[in-house]
Parts: C-alpha cells; sequence; structure tokens
C-alpha cells in the first residue's frame, strides 16, 4: 500500500474518532436491533437461539448498510472527492482504502459484539463462534456492495434511503450464505465449509468488482 | 443503421414501425389467446389451470429480456455516451417492472392450486422477487436525480451490477432444488413440453415481445419529446431571465 492510500486510511480513522464522526453509532445501532427482536418475537429461548443467526446477520446488513450513505457524502460537500476524482491515485484504490477504513470502524466492532449478543439469545459456542466466523467472511462484501450505492447516491438530498432500496436487493446472496454457514457452524445436514466457502468467494469478488464499479459511479456525476 | 441514432430520423422510423407493431402484437395476442382457451388441451394433472402458463411464462421471458435489452442500452450510455440509449433505458425500466409483476402475481396464482401455498422462498421466485425490485431501485433512481445524462449514467452502472442477477434466475433452477420446475423449453436435447401446448405458448411468447417492442418505441419516443420539451422551457425561461440564461449555457 502506497503512503497516500495509507493517509488517506489514517484521515479516515481520526474523522471517525473526532467529534461529529459518529464512528460508534453503526455499533449501537446493531445492538438496539438485536435487543428489540425479542420484545417483537417473544422471550422463548428455544426459538430465539434458533433463528439467533439470522437475527444477528439481519441487523449487522441494516447496520452496516446505515452508516454506508455517508461513506462519500461528507467528501463530495466539502469538496475533497473532486480531488480524489482528479489525484493521481487510482479512484479504485481510494474507493478500496474509504471501505476498508469504514469496514475497521463499523464492522470489526459488530462482529466482536456478535458473540456477546448472541450469548442473550441463548446461543450455543458453536454457533457464537460460526456467526463471528460469517460475519467476518461476509461483512467486506457488503460494505463494498453499499459503496457502489454510496457512489450513485453521493450528492443528492434524498440519498439515504435511495441507496438502501437500490443495494439491499443486491444483498441477497451474502445474506442467503451467511446465515447458512452461521446456522451450520451448530449442526445441521450442510458442513459449514460449503457456505462459509461460497461467501469468501462473494466477498473476494466484491473486493475485485465492486471498486471498479463505485469509482464509475463517483466520476459519472462530473462531466 | 447509423442514421436512426439521430433522434429526428428515429421518431420517423418509431411513428411508422409503431402501428405495425402495436397490430401485429394484438394479432399475436388474439391468435395465441384463442388458442390458449380453445385449442390447447387441459393437464392430465392440472386441468385447467395450466392455461396460466401461457400468461406466466411469457411474462418472465419478456422480464428477462427486458432487462437485456436495458443492459444493452447501458451500455451504449457508458461506452457512446448516446442521448438515444439514455432513453432507451429510461423508458425499460417501468417495463420490465410490470412484465415480472405479472410473472409474480400469475405464478403465485398457479403456484396456490398446484402446489397449495402463494409463495415459497426458493431460487427461482426469490431471484425473479430480486429482479423486480432492482426493476423498482431503478425506477426510484430516475426519479430522484435531476439532471437527465447523470441520471442515465448512474442507472446504466446500476444496471451494469444487476445483470449478475439474470443468469442466477436462469439457472437458480438447476443449481438448487427448487420447487418451482426446471427449464421444459430451452433446454439441451429440446422442449419436453407436448407440440400442443408448446405452439400456444410460443405465439404468445411472440405476441409479448412484439407488445414489448411497441410500448418500448412509444416510451422512448415520449422520452425525447419530453426532453425537448425541458429544453425548450428553459430556453423560454432564458428569454425572460438572463440569470438563468446563463445556468442554461452551462
Amino acid at each position: 500500500m502506497s503512503s497516500p492510500l495509507l493517509a488517506l486510511f489514517g484521515r479516515e480513522l481520526r474523522i471517525a474518532r473526532s467529534v461529529g464522526g459518529g464512528g460508534a453509532m453503526g455499533v449501537v445501532f446493531f445492538l438496539i436491533l438485536v435487543s428489540l427482536t425479542p420484545f417483537a418475537i417473544g422471550p422463548d429461548l428455544n426459538l430465539l437461539s434458533r433463528i439467533g443467526p439470522a437475527i444477528l446477520w439481519i441487523a449487522a446488513l441494516l447496520s452496516t448498510l446505515l452508516g454506508l450513505d455517508r461513506l462519500f457524502q461528507a467528501d463530495a460537500d466539502d469538496g475533497s472527492l473532486d480531488l480524489f476524482v482528479m489525484s493521481s491515485t487510482p479512484l479504485e484504490l481510494v474507493v478500496l482504502t474509504k471501505c476498508a477504513a469504514h469496514w475497521t470502524l463499523t464492522a470489526l466492532p459488530l462482529i466482536a459484539a456478535a458473540p456477546l449478543l448472541g450469548l442473550t439469545l441463548g446461543m450455543e459456542p458453536a454457533a457464537l463462534a460460526g456467526v463471528a466466523a460469517s460475519l467476518l467472511a461476509g461483512t467486506p462484501a457488503l460494505t463494498l456492495l453499499g459503496a457502489i450505492g454510496a457512489g450513485l447516491t453521493a450528492g443528492l438530498r434524498r440519498g439515504g434511503l435511495l441507496m438502501a432500496v437500490l443495494i439491499l436487493p443486491l444483498t441477497t446472496p451474502v445474506l442467503i450464505f451467511g446465515v447458512a454457514s452461521a446456522s451450520a457452524a451448530s449442526g445441521g445436514t450442510v458442513p459449514f465449509h460449503t457456505p462459509f466457502l461460497i461467501l469468501c468467494g462473494l466477498s473476494l469478488m466484491a473486493v475485485a468488482g465492486a471498486p471498479f464499479a463505485a469509482a464509475a459511479a463517483l466520476r459519472a456525476r462530473e462531466a | 443503421m447509423l442514421k436512426y441514432a439521430n433522434p429526428t430520423n428515429f421518431l420517423a422510423l418509431a411513428a411508422r414501425l409503431i402501428p405495425w407493431l402495436a397490430g401485429a402484437a394484438a394479432l399475436a395476442l388474439a391468435v395465441g389467446l384463442y388458442l390458449t382457451f380453445f385449442v390447447a388441451p387441459d393437464d392430465y394433472q392440472q386441468g385447467a389451470s395450466v392455461k396460466i402458463m401461457y400468461l406466466h411464462v411469457p411474462a418472465a421471458w419478456l422480464g428477462m429480456m427486458c432487462y437485456m435489452v436495458m443492459t444493452s442500452a447501458a451500455l451504449g450510455t457508458l461506452v457512446w455516451r448516446h442521448p438515444l440509449a439514455d432513453a432507451a433505458q429510461k423508458a425499460a425500466a417501468p417495463l420490465g417492472a410490470a412484465f415480472t409483476l405479472v410473472c409474480l402475481v400469475t405464478g403465485s396464482m398457479w403456484g396456490k392450486p398446484m402446489w397449495g401455498t402463494w409463495w415459497v422462498w426458493d431460487a427461482r421466485l426469490t431471484s425473479v422477487l430480486v429482479l423486480f425490485l432492482i426493476y423498482l431501485g431503478l425506477i426510484g433512481l430516475w426519479q430522484t436525480i435531476e439532471e437527465p445524462a447523470q441520471a442515465a449514467r448512474a442507472a446504466a452502472i446500476l444496471t451494469l451490477v444487476g445483470v449478475v442477477n439474470i443468469p442466477i434466475i436462469k439457472f437458480s433452477v438447476d443449481w438448487w432444488n427448487t420447487l418451482h420446475q426446471s427449464a421444459s423449453v430451452f433446454r439441451l436435447g429440446g422442449p419436453t413440453i407436448a407440440p400442443s401446448m408448446l405452439w400456444p405458448l410460443l405465439i404468445m411468447a411472440l405476441g409479448f415481445t412484439l407488445l414489448f417492442f411497441a410500448l418500448h418505441l412509444m416510451a422512448i419516443r415520449n422520452e425525447i419529446l419530453s426532453r425537448r420539451l425541458r429544453r425548450l422551457s428553459i430556453t423560454a425561461a432564458a428569454a425572460e431571465d438572463p440569470e438563468v440564461a446563463g445556468e442554461a449555457a452551462l
């Protein structure tokens, strides 16, 4: 990684930590979503432990996408996005770096919190490990797919909801194989590695393809 | 061919083609519906409810074909930046959404008597639902971005990303065990459907395709005209207000 990208990565972390960055908001949202679900479904621990992986994945999906509409918005507002587009560093790598920083700030704490929240849902230790592993493998795909939506809606007045509408249908495969591998970890007919490897493949595909789409979307705003 | 890339020439061509396409579509649909209801036999198991197939299957094909038309228009937008490709993209999205919705609704009505349920979350049904949601997202994108050329580029990128769903729809019945049956018309080794049912189905599919092209041409024509109207109203406003004139020049 060359030094401009390292500097960008550090800048993203500093902005999120500073006042007004709102870096921790995703995890808090995740916490609230998971703790609201038992009120909706009822406190039956057998049921909750069975659908626990699904609850955690849905909450992770929503809280990842919720923060993502801000990915390029602040940069579009203060003009630094135009500098990124004009700079000699490829825009695709800038997008990838911003996604990596965003993932570190929002997804990593969420993955750390997921097993603890899984305990409150009565999940088995094997299932907790499965959920954490599947989130670790799947959330990069969510962040990168979301970056496409963030690029498309950057600078729009009502971009937030539109971005979720555009991107949520595309996240279906990630959700399917994420929940499948999380459920397979706690026993079942499918071995854990089958859906898990597909999930890893989806993330790798997103890493390889999404930065190009997101960068093209950012360039499409101009000209 | 290149001559019709000019919007004015295209409008003239569309004006000549639309009556023929619409007439042919009406004829094919009339013949197809007659064959469906009076000639094609009932299924030995499903009885008369198999007639839903003659609407359901062509609607599903058109829902996917429309996406491919939109994808080629999206390439036209991104590669050649042609306003006609923008208009073709924008016109295709609501049509595709409508065909996909017809496919979903008729499939649901067919599923209730045959499978005993309106809906199952299997791979085929889910991937078609995702196609419908992508169409809705694209329509939302077109409605949100005000500047037409910018909206076209954004929609083109999203269309190209969403095209991964088309092979998933096509092969979902082969890759996963689904309640939905696998392909019986376009498959290696020829169709497994009886000729007495295949012919009405193909004529209905032809009717749906002609209908799509007629509606698509009409929608493109409307889009070209509404863009001209937009430009004219900006010019008219500019004549009154010099500040708007500056913006229009930009």
